[in-house]
This record gives C-alpha cells, structure tokens and sequence, in this order.
C-alpha cells in the first residue's frame, strides 16, 4: 500500500500507483480535460501522469475551474 | 467604438466579468449573455466529484475566453504554481495575478506581487495584475513586462466605488498599457466614472453577481461601461465655478 495526501486528505492507493491513479482516486468524471496536478507543490503536465509513480507522504492536489473572481 | 486590446488580441466589450459569487450556474450564463462580456475570470480549486454543471462550459458557451486567476494566494510561489497549474489545466497564459496581503481587507501585497509578475513575465505568461490603486507600483508592474494593469478603485466586493480618482489619474497620465478598474464597482455610475476617467476597461464581479437582480445589473454595467467610454472620447466641458450661458445674450429685448 501506499499513503498519500490527495487533495488534504490521506488516502490508501495500491503500490506502484501513479499520479493518473490518485487523479481516478478522487472521483473526478472521465475524460479528465481541464485538471492540473501538483505533487508536493510542482506541476505534473497531463502527459506525464500515467508515467509519473507516487511515493509515501507526497502532498497530490488535482484543480480544476471554479467559479470565482473575488472570494 | 473601438475595442479593448490586450497583448494583441482585440474584445469588442471592455467589460470583463467575474465568475464568483453567482446563485447558480444558470443566473451567471444570463448575466455573463446580458454583460455581452467577452472575457471571463475563473478560480482553481480542488476537484469537487459532486459538483453540479462547469463553469467552463458556461463561460465558453457565452463565446467568452477564460481567464484563471490566483485569487487565495498569499505569497508569490503559491501565485506562480496557481498560474502554471492554470495553463496546465485549461491550455491558456493569460493569468489574473492576485496575490493577497491582508485577509481582512484583501489587499495586494506589493512585494509579493512584482515578484510574481516578474517570475511569470519571464515564463511567458499574459500577466494582467490586481493591483492597489498607487501610481509607483503600477509602473513597476508595467517595466516588469504586464500585459495591462488592474488597480483597484476600493476593496475586492466591498461595492465603494473609485476610493481615489486622483490616483487612478496619476496611474493613466503614466501607463502604456491598458488599465482596467478591477475590485470596487458598486453600481454603475461606479463603472462610468471609471471609463470616463480613461480606463480601458473594467473587471467586475460581486456589483453583478450579488445584486438582487444580477442579469438587469449586467445591462446596467454594460451601458454604463460603453456610455463612460464615449463620454471619455466625446471630450467633457471643464468644470467651472460660475456660470456659463449656452443662449447667447445678444438681442435680449428691454422689457421694463
């Protein structure tokens, strides 16, 4: 097993998974169009997911648009 | 009426609108058609898998182009990693650079705002910052490389209105970019004073979204908007003390 912290959350993933896994993890509906991902504070470009492995204790935060100008 | 350009690209309106604080998605697609906006900001936040509709595809069915902001950030790294996740995400470079000082009254921290327009100007971003309403900064955002600059004429959603016209004035005598009024506009008579005072644009939120009607305070802001622009261009009268007859007084009878 795996923990991670996906979006301020621990979670459990299966070891090995990646950064496409942790994004599957929270639920957002396929495709995965207009999400960014940061790992422990650095950008993942979408190409890289499936490739890019996670390790114990890495902070994952997948965004997408909200509404929002002022708070 | 010529339109608003911004690192070359060209928008009929000169109103840009905000996506916040809107009841649903449905009031925002009316007022954003009713504003005739041609660009809108959003914000990024965690993935919500219950959230209902996407503000992306309402903005982008209204024929707007999105426009990510950094709203919620606090330092310039955390600015700077909002906008790149915000290219990653919905394939733009535009950013609203928002980087906050204060939680109360929401405004920029000038330190950390240069820092991260610099950062990102040198990463090719179309950086369009929120900044205070002072003159000095502005112009140092625009060395920096801004693609416009946003001062604020009061605090983000506190409806007050342009708080010090002498600065704006100082900030257009100045600028080489656009300068569009962000954060303030309360109503709009708000707006006009803007566009009269030669603002090219205005970015505005809350005034539309948390009226009461926010589809009829749309209209009302893009009248407003379009009718300061022409007023700015038309040229006013000065202001004078006295008096000042339009009917001539030649050939006025004596009548006792």
């Amino acid at each position: 097993m795996l923990r991670i912290v996906l979006n301020g959350e621990s979670r459990e993933l299966a070891a090995g998974a990646t950064v496409e896994q942790a994004v599957a993890a929270t639920g957002a509906p396929l495709p995965h169009t207009g999400l960014a991902v940061a790992v422990d504070g650095e950008v993942v470009p979408r190409g890289e997911w499936e490739r890019t492995p996670l390790a114990e204790g890495q902070r994952v935060e997948v965004l997408q648009a909200v509404q929002g100008g002022a708070r | 009426m010529s339109g608003l350009e911004i690192a070359g690209r060209r928008f009929e309106s000169r109103l840009i609108i905000g996506t916040g604080g809107f009841r649903s998605l449905a009031a925002m697609a009316e007022a954003i058609a009713a504003s005739g906006a041609e660009l809108a900001t959003v914000a990024l936040r965690r993935v919500d898998p219950d959230a209902q509709g996407s503000v992306l595809d309402v903005v982008r069915e209204a024929g707007c182009q999105v426009l990510p902001n950094t709203a919620g950030c606090f330092t310039a790294h955390d600015a700077v990693t909002t906008a790149r996740l915000a290219r990653e995400a919905l394939g733009t470079d535009w950013i609203k650079l928002e980087v906050i000082g204060d939680d109360r009254t929401l405004l920029p921290d000038a330190a950390e705002l240069l820092d991260a327009a610099a950062t990102l100007v040198e990463e090719g971003f179309t950086v369009l910052p929120y900044t205070s309403d002072d003159p000095v900064l502005a112009a140092r955002l625009e060395d920096a490389g801004c693609a416009a600059v946003m001062p604020l004429g009061s605090p983000i959603g506190s409806g007050m209105g342009i708080g010090n016209p002498y600065n704006l004035r100082l900030i257009l005598e100045r600028a080489g970019v656009p300068v569009i009024l962000d954060a303030g506009i309360g109503t709009a008579s708000d707006a006009a004073i803007a566009m009269e005072l030669g603002c090219a644009g205005i970015l505005l939120a809350s005034a539309i979204s948390r009226a009461e009607d926010p589809a009829r305070m749309a209209r009302a802001m893009r009248l407003a908007v379009e009718a300061g622009r022409l007023a700015h261009d038309a040229g006013r009268i000065p202001r004078r003390l006295y008096a000042e007859a339009s009917t001539p007084l030649e050939g006025v009878p004596e009548l006792s």
